[in-house]
C-alpha cells in the first residue's frame, strides 16, 4: 500500500475534488460516448471540445463565466454543424471540419487578445490542457447538476436515439424525427463535452468521451451493458490516472510531476489496445458461458458496424 | 510589406497554400477531415518533444506525424476509423502535455506551434518547406488516379485490384509530409482550416475534378495572401484571417450551390410544363 499510495494522497483536498470531478465527467462522457461511437460521430465529439474551448477563451476575454462560455460555445457549434449538414453521412465529415476550422480561427484571435491585453500568464496552457487538480470546488455543484440534466436528456430520448442510430429506415417507419433526435443528441454531447473540457481539459474530454466507449463496444454486444462497461472503464482509468499523477511528483527527478491527462489518456489507450487482443475476447466468452447469459433479443452492437 | 522578412512570409505562405489546396482537395473528397486534423495536432507533440531533448523541431514533427499516419492507418483496419483517430490524437496530445510539463518553455512558443507565426518565418525555413511541398505534390501526382478511383468508385477500384486501405495509409503519409512542413509556418490548427475550407468551397462551384482542384488551389492562395496582408496591417494572428476567409469562400460556395439548384429546379419545372 505504502508503495502504491504516496504520502498524503487520501488527505489532500485537491485530490478529493479531482476524484469526484473525474468520476462524474467519466460517467457522463461514457454514456454519451457510447452513442457517439455507435453513430460514428467521434469527429464531431472531438471538434465540440475545441469549439467549447473557443467559447471558453471568448468568455475569458469578455470576462464572463468560463463555464457559460464553454457550454455556450459547444451548443452554438452543435447548431452550426447541424446547419451545414452533420446529419447526412456524406457531408458529416466536412460539416464538422468547416465548423472546427472556423472555431480554431476564433480561438486564435481570443487567445491572442487574452494574452496581449490582460497580463494573465498561463491562459493558453490552462485553457488548452486544463488540470483536474486546479478545478475550482465552487463549480462542482453546477457541473453535477448539468451532468444529471444531460443524463436525463439521454434517458428521455433513449429508445428513438437507439433506433435512429442503428437504422434510418426503421426510424422513419416508426415515425421518429431522426434529425430532431440527432440535434438533441448533438446538444447533449455539446453540454457533456463543454463540462468535461472545463473540468479536465480538452484532451481528456475527448479521451473520456471516445476511449472507454470504443473499448466497451468491442467487448460487449448490448448497448446497455456497453454503457455500464464504458462508465466503469472511464471511472477506473480516471482514478488510476489521478493516483499515478499524484505519485509521479515523487518519481520524477525534476520537481515537476507528469500531468494527470497523460496518465489517464495512456491508460485509456492501453485498455483500447487490450480490448482487441484475442485473449480478452476468449475470457469474456468464458465469463459469459459460465454465467449463462442468453443471446440478446435487443439491438446488438455488431449489427451497427456502419 | 514586400521587403525584408515579409518576403519569407509571402514565399512560405504561397507554398503552403498550393500544397494545402492540392492535398486538401483529396482530404475533402475522401472524407479524411478527422485524420487531417489529428495528424497536425499530434505532430505538435513531436515538436514539443524535440524541443525537450534539444533536437531540430522539424525532426520531431516529421517522426510524430508519420507515426500518427501509420498508427491511424494500421489501427483503422481493425476498428472504427473515427474512434481510432480520436484515440491516436488524444494519445499524442497527452504525450505533448507530458513533454511540455517537463520543459521550461515560454507560452508564446506553444502558441506559435498551435496557431503559427507566418510573419516570423526565417530564410533557412524556406528550403525544407519547399522541398517537402514538392515531394508531397509529386506523391499526389503519382497516386492521382488511384486516389480518385478509390474515393469516387470504390467498387471499380476493388475490381482493379487496388487495396483501399493501402491507398488510405499512403494518403495519410502524404498528409503527414504536408503537415511537417506547414506546422511551423501556419500552425497545427490552421493548416487544417486551409485543407478543408478552400477545397470544400471549390467543390460547391463545379463537379469537374480538375476544375475543382484548380479552384481549390486558387481559393487557398487568395485566402493566405489576404490573411498575410490583414495580419500585417492589424497585427492579429494570421490564423484568424485564414479561417475567416476560408469560411467566406465556403459560404459563397454554398450560396452559389443553392442558387444553382433553384435555377435547375425551375428549368426542369418549365420543361415539364412545356411538355404537358
Amino acid at each position: 500500500m505504502r508503495t502504491l499510495f504516496e504520502p498524503g494522497f487520501f488527505a489532500s483536498a485537491p485530490v478529493h475534488v479531482a476524484l469526484a470531478i473525474g468520476a462524474v465527467t467519466a460517467i457522463v462522457s461514457a454514456v454519451v460516448g457510447v452513442f457517439t461511437v455507435i453513430r460514428s460521430q467521434s469527429f464531431a465529439g472531438h471538434a465540440l471540445t475545441d469549439v467549447a474551448t473557443t467559447g471558453g477563451s471568448g468568455a475569458f476575454y469578455l470576462g464572463i463565466s468560463p463555464l457559460l462560455g464553454f457550454i455556450g460555445g459547444g451548443v452554438i457549434g452543435a447548431g452550426a454543424m447541424d446547419l451545414v449538414g452533420v446529419q447526412r453521412v456524406r457531408s458529416r465529415d466536412m460539416a464538422t471540419g468547416v465548423v472546427l476550422g472556423s472555431a480554431s480561427g476564433l480561438a486564435a484571435l481570443f487567445l491572442y487578445l487574452d494574452t496581449t491585453q490582460s497580463a494573465t500568464t498561463g491562459a493558453t496552457q490552462q485553457i488548452l490542457f486544463g488540470s483536474i487538480f486546479t478545478v475550482d470546488p465552487s463549480t462542482i455543484p453546477l457541473v453535477v447538476i448539468l451532468s444529471v440534466v444531460t443524463l436525463l436528456a439521454i434517458g428521455l430520448i433513449y429508445r428513438p436515439l437507439l433506433i435512429s442510430s442503428f437504422s434510418a429506415e426503421l426510424a422513419r417507419a416508426r415515425g421518429i424525427n431522426a434529425r430532431g433526435i440527432g440535434l438533441v443528441f448533438m446538444i447533449a454531447m455539446a453540454v457533456a463535452v463543454g463540462l468535461s473540457s472545463i473540468a479536465v481539459g480538452s484532451i481528456l474530454s475527448t479521451a473520456l468521451l471516445i476511449g472507454p466507449a470504443a473499448t466497451s463496444v468491442r467487448l460487449v454486444t448490448h448497448v446497455r451493458s456497453a454503457v455500464i462497461v464504458a462508465s466503469v472503464i472511464g471511472v477506473v482509468t480516471a482514478w488510476l490516472g489521478i493516483l499515478f499523477a499524484y505519485d509521479s511528483y515523487y518519481w520524477m527527478p525534476s520537481t515537476q510531476g507528469l500531468p494527470v491527462s497523460f496518465f489517464i489518456v495512456a491508460l485509456i489507450f492501453l485498455s483500447y489496445l487490450a480490448s482487441g487482443l484475442p485473449v480478452v475476447h476468449r475470457t469474456i466468452e468464458w465469463l459469459r458461458g459460465s454465467f449463462g447469459r442468453s443471446p440478446s433479443r435487443t439491438t446488438s452492437l455488431s449489427s451497427a458496424a456502419t | 510589406m514586400f521587403s525584408g522578412f515579409m518576403i519569407n512570409a509571402w514565399q512560405a505562405g504561397t507554398i503552403v497554400a498550393v500544397v494545402a489546396g492540392v492535398v486538401g482537395f483529396f482530404v475533402v473528397l475522401r472524407g479524411s477531415a478527422f485524420p487531417a486534423h489529428a495528424i497536425p495536432n499530434g505532430a505538435f507533440a513531436g515538436a514539443a518533444g524535440a524541443n525537450l531533448i534539444g533536437i531540430n523541431p522539424l525532426i520531431g514533427l516529421g517522426v510524430f506525424s508519420l507515426a500518427a499516419a501509420l498508427g491511424i492507418g494500421g489501427l483503422s483496419r481493425r476498428g472504427r476509423p473515427d474512434a481510432v483517430t480520436a484515440l491516436a490524437l488524444v494519445m499524442m496530445l497527452a504525450l505533448g502535455a507530458a513533454f511540455l510539463s517537463q520543459s521550461t518553455q515560454y507560452e508564446p512558443e506553444i502558441f506559435s506551434l498551435l496557431f503559427g507565426e507566418i510573419l516570423g518565418v526565417s530564410t533557412s525555413q524556406i528550403l525544407p518547406v519547399a522541398v517537402l511541398g514538392i515531394v508531397s505534390i509529386a506523391c499526389v501526382a503519382v497516386l492521382y488516379r488511384r486516389l480518385l478511383l478509390t474515393s469516387i468508385a470504390p467498387e471499380m477500384a476493388a475490381a482493379r485490384g487496388l487495396r483501399p486501405q493501402t491507398i488510405d495509409t499512403a494518403f495519410l503519409i502524404v498528409v503527414a509530409m504536408a503537415t511537417t512542413m506547414t506546422v511551423p509556418v501556419v500552425g497545427a490548427l490552421l493548416i487544417f482550416t486551409l485543407m478543408i475550407g478552400p477545397p470544400a468551397a471549390a467543390r460547391c462551384f463545379t463537379d469537374r475534378t480538375e476544375r475543382a482542384l484548380g479552384l481549390s488551389v486558387a481559393f487557398a492562395l487568395v485566402t493566405v495572401w489576404l490573411a498575410i496582408v490583414c495580419s500585417y496591417k492589424t497585427n492579429w494572428p494570421v490564423g484568424f484571417f485564414v479561417s475567416t476567409f476560408s469560411l467566406t469562400f465556403f459560404l459563397a460556395g454554398r450560396l452559389f450551390q443553392t442558387v444553382q439548384m433553384r435555377r435547375s429546379a425551375l428549368a426542369i419545372g418549365s420543361v415539364v410544363l412545356a411538355c404537358s
